[in-house]
């Protein structure tokens, strides 16, 4: 190894020379001199930096001990105060227990063992001339053994059944995992002709006159719970229903008959990937999707204002019955929710 | 030593087993191979340890929830503890992640340290994945080492996403619904896969379980044995080094594996592990009994993805959607395609394919094992940082609508402010730092040339003033004058001295094109001549400014070009590289 000095008296000699006889490039310095830690000269500092390293292992066990004391001591309980206690006493003493080893460990390799850097020579990754030869007539050797080459219908056969048994597995994984596969459940929903607009979660009917104007209500089909899967329902039926003063109304002329007193009625579920289009915002008649900001226009018929989404809200139409609640006249007339490739094919 | 003594009991007991190891396994061998097996030392390489370790984290604590986690979507209504819960109908994977956390002791500190120790895993990815990217270790030989850690980069997201997705809240299960939205918008069979992921129409019945197996078998199956590969490889290379006197691609310059190595990645283990707990203790994360059981309707404001799959929600906040076409009876949405796949696809497939565009550029075939010091590559490290700024607009764009809130701003706005940003801000990004990187560069040349300020002023007897500058010692030196400065590629003509116009010469054209984008500016190390052409001048300042020099002097003085080199009063080595 070069030390500091070496490299010194290299920096002085190229100084000297004429410019026309130095190198192209500045030649390595090599290894500098080993710094001593304080603990290398002063055998009080080293049993200092040992101590160090006992107590750390020493705060460890105390900490574990803690642990086992804070499990039997503290349980979860019945309120959130007892539950954060538990877990901040539990977590304390975990973590303390294992920064003790940590620290130990670490403080130990930096300041007490030996800390001279080695060096070791690296190897290209590449073989030597001789073994990659080797290997070649090796493969050479083997593929004669089984004559591969002149066997051409073995060779057939071999590839048409490795790349047929995979079927056993992939056509009973496929045909399965989709259910039956039967897409177009994506084009209907559970409402149709009479069915009553509930509240949701309650499922309670909604009157047409208990909607006030500028009110809010998120809806479900009331017989939402017999269906077979509510969930796989509900994840297509939710609407939103909100009362606007008819003046505000603007409306398309085959959609006229579609609303009721100012009633208007659009699917809550988003048309760009989704989300509940929850958030109304009653001065501006604009619905906001929280996940990605798509903004609707209720008072005019939930067409987008701003953001990812292309399409209005489908919209449900809905009536009243003669007992005055809200009811639907059919299904929505187009699918609802994100948009899919053949959402428009017959 | 303990061989002329008499053996302890205990080194009895240990020549026994290894004895007994030996003759079974050869072990022996191996242990002489890499028992002393010297690694490079540089706190940028524990970026990877803490990914590692924040793994076994994950495995510790997760194999602990899986005891008590049910993988169930049966409806039940949940009794426990947790009083605002009760009585409400939700999954028995909700309903578990609430016993987990409350009733079962400690369930929630191990929740708690599996959701931190995911987080903190892709940070440390992400960030290894830097220090990988800028000091150039992704160099020849080991571009397949840069494709196995992408690839755990990616995985770490998939297992991230599936865990997250588990406890079954309302929270997650909108995400989920996300992701229905986004792969029913692949062409043709979009409808068929969200299918193929929800077993018939979302939600279905089967997500939860299937997540369940792609979480804790499949994806960290897959992850274990990368991990391997990943570490294989770093043992079959050795590890880079950074540069400094005394380094050198030939040899590889630090600590022995056994015992540095040992007590500091194992103390370093303990250490991540200790302050993942620490935060696991003080930092509620994901409160799941706060948002509710997954129903398809409720919805909160706000709310936001784990931070590595913000950059995906930003992108969709982003596009406008009047992107979304219809061609014939067909409806193709690229206002979901082009944010959720094609922007992550072009991310990751330059990330990814980096390496290897570079190799192609450069054409340089020789093995790199000492790192570049960033500034040494300007294009390298503009390139990475404006792929880093569209990742953090992109990470701000999934967070306008906090931004909206916190200050008071229109959201609008602001994702107006975004979309113009992701066209421009990486650009920008890209020049500024080629620029910094250029001048980084023209400052080590001024060092190594004329030395550091030491702020001492002289008088000369003719009245001149001038700084004394102290020259760079050799080994700081070496470290600003180590690097080749990469010219562009030089190809041969089109056509041979027949005039014949030769094959491949387009590719060779373009080749040589992308490389003069590369390093057409770039700033050369200084060379011996070059510095002994500066001192020679400075010497002869200090020793005799004759009254032959002295106006040159002081118009030099004037201009604040005119020093003095004191070359007996060197610097120390403090600007080695560590």
């Amino acid at each position: 190894m070069t030390n500091h000095d070496a490299g010194h008296g290299a920096s002085n000699e190229i100084v000297t020379h004429e410019p026309g006889a130095l190198p192209d490039r500045f030649q390595d310095p090599g290894h500098p001199d080993h710094h001593a830690r304080l603990g290398d000269n002063d055998p009080k500092a080293n049993k200092k930096a040992e101590l160090q390293v006992v107590a750390l292992f020493g705060i460890s066990v105390i900490a574990t001990l803690g642990f086992l004391v804070a499990y039997f001591a503290l349980p979860p309980g019945d309120t959130p105060e007892s539950m954060l206690r538990s877990n901040l006493a539990l977590g304390l003493g975990l973590a303390l227990s294992l920064l003790g080893i940590g620290f130990a460990a670490v403080h130990w390799a930096k300041a007490l063992m030996n800390d001279h850097e080695k060096s070791e020579d690296r190897h290209v990754q590449r073989s030597s001339d001789e073994n990659r030869e080797a290997a070649v007539n090796v493969l050479k050797e083997g593929a004669a053994d089984s004559a591969i080459g002149r066997r051409g219908v073995l060779q057939g056969a071999m590839i048409s059944a490795l790349a047929l048994f995979p079927l056993a597995i992939i056509v009973p994984f496929v045909g399965n995992i989709g259910d039956d596969w039967n897409v177009s459940k994506f084009r209907h929903t559970m409402w149709k002709k009479g069915t009553k607009l509930a509240t949701d979660p309650s499922g309670r009917p909604i009157k047409a006159a208990d909607v006030t104007i500028g009110s809010v209500f998120h809806v479900i089909p009331e017989d939402l719970h017999e269906a077979e899967h509510p969930l796989d329902e509900k994840a297509k039926a939710v609407v939103l229903l909100v009362r606007l003063d008819p003046a505000d109304l603007t409306e398309a002329e085959d959609r006229k008959g579609w609303s009721y007193d100012g009633i208007v009625a659009y699917s809550k579920i988003c048309t760009h990937v989704g989300c509940p289009v929850a958030l109304y915002e009653q001065q501006t008649h604009h619905l906001l999707c929280p996940c990605h900001q798509s903004t609707f226009d209720v008072a005019d018929g939930a067409k987008v204002v701003f953001g990812p989404a292309k399409r209005p809200l489908p919209q449900l139409p809905i009536t009243v019955d003669d007992e005055g609640y809200l009811i639907a006249q059919s299904d929505f007339t187009e699918p609802v929710g994100p948009s899919y490739w053949e959402r428009l094919a017959r | 030593m303990t061989t002329t003594a008499t053996p302890t009991p205990v080194e009895k007991l240990a020549a026994g087993t290894a004895d007994y190891l030996d003759q079974r396994t050869g072990v022996g061998t191996f242990v002489k191979t890499f028992a002393r097996k010297i690694f490079p030392d540089h706190w940028s390489f524990l970026l990877g340890e803490i990914a590692l370790f924040s793994f076994i984290t994950i495995l510790i604590s997760g194999v602990f929830l899986t005891i008590f986690f049910v993988p169930s979507m049966t409806e039940v209504h949940y009794e426990g503890p947790w009083a605002a819960m009760n009585g409400v109908e939700m999954s028995e994977a909700f309903a578990s992640t609430l016993r987990l956390s409350f009733e079962v002791r400690g369930g929630l500190l191990m929740r708690q340290i599996h959701h931190w120790a995911a987080l903190i895993f892709m940070a440390a990815i992400v960030t290894h994945m830097m220090r990988v990217f800028f000091t150039g270790a992704f160099r020849k030989p080991r571009e397949v080492n840069w494709v196995v850690g992408f690839t755990l980069l990616i995985l770490g997201l998939a297992a991230g996403f599936s865990g997250y997705s588990l406890p079954d809240d309302v929270l997650s299960g909108n995400g989920l619904r996300i992701t229905d939205g986004v792969v029913r918008a692949i062409p043709i069979i979009g409808s068929y896969t969200s299918y193929f992921i929800f077993g018939g129409e979302f939600p279905g019945q089967d997500l939860i379980p299937r997540l369940f197996t792609v979480h804790i078998l499949l994806v960290p199956g897959i992850i274990l044995a990368l991990i391997g590969l990943h570490l294989f490889f770093v043992v079959l290379h050795k590890h880079t080094q950074y540069p400094g006197s005394g380094r050198s691609d030939k040899i590889v310059v630090g600590y022995p594996l056994f015992p540095i190595y040992v007590a500091k990645a194992g103390g370093y283990f303990f250490t991540v592990f200790g302050v993942i707990a620490l935060m696991a203790a003080t930092m509620s994360i994901n409160p799941v009994w706060n948002y509710g059981p997954y129903d398809p309707s409720p919805i909160s404001a706000g709310a936001q993805p784990d931070w590595y799959m913000l950059f995906l929600e930003g992108s969709l906040r982003l596009m406008p959607g009047f992107t979304e076409v219809v061609i014939g009876h067909y409806t193709l949405s690229l206002n979901v395609l082009i944010p959720a796949m094609v922007v992550p696809g072009i991310l990751f497939t330059l990330l990814a394919a980096y390496p290897f565009i570079e190799a192609f550029v450069t054409g340089d075939k020789r093995e790199h094992h000492v790192l570049d010091r960033p500034r040494n590559r300007p294009f390298r490290t503009a390139f990475g940082v404006s792929l880093l700024t569209a990742f953090f607009i992109l990470i701000l764009a999934g967070s306008n609508d906090l931004i909206a809130t916190h200050f008071h701003m229109s959201l609008n706005d602001i994702t107006w402010a975004f979309r113009v940003l992701i066209f421009f801000g990486p650009w920008f990004a890209f020049w500024v730092t080629k620029r910094i990187c250029l001048g980084l560069q023209r400052k080590d040349r001024e060092l190594v040339l004329h030395g550091h300020e030491t702020g001492r002023i002289v008088r000369f007897a003719n009245g001149e003033y001038i700084e004394v500058h102290k020259p760079l010692d050799a080994h700081e030196r070496w470290l600003r004058v180590q690097h080749e400065a990469i010219r562009p590629l030089e190809i041969e003509p089109a056509e041979d001295s027949r005039g014949v116009r030769r094959k491949g010469y387009g590719l060779d054209r373009l080749r040589q094109r992308i490389s003069q984008t590369f390093y057409e500016d770039r700033v050369e190390p200084v060379t011996p001549a070059e510095l002994a052409a500066s001192h020679s001048h400075g010497e002869h300042d200090a020793i005799e400014p004759t009254t032959e020099h002295a106006p040159a002097e002081l118009t030099g003085a004037v201009g604040g070009g005119q020093h003095l080199v004191d070359p007996q009063d060197e610097t120390t080595a403090d600007g080695r590289n560590r």
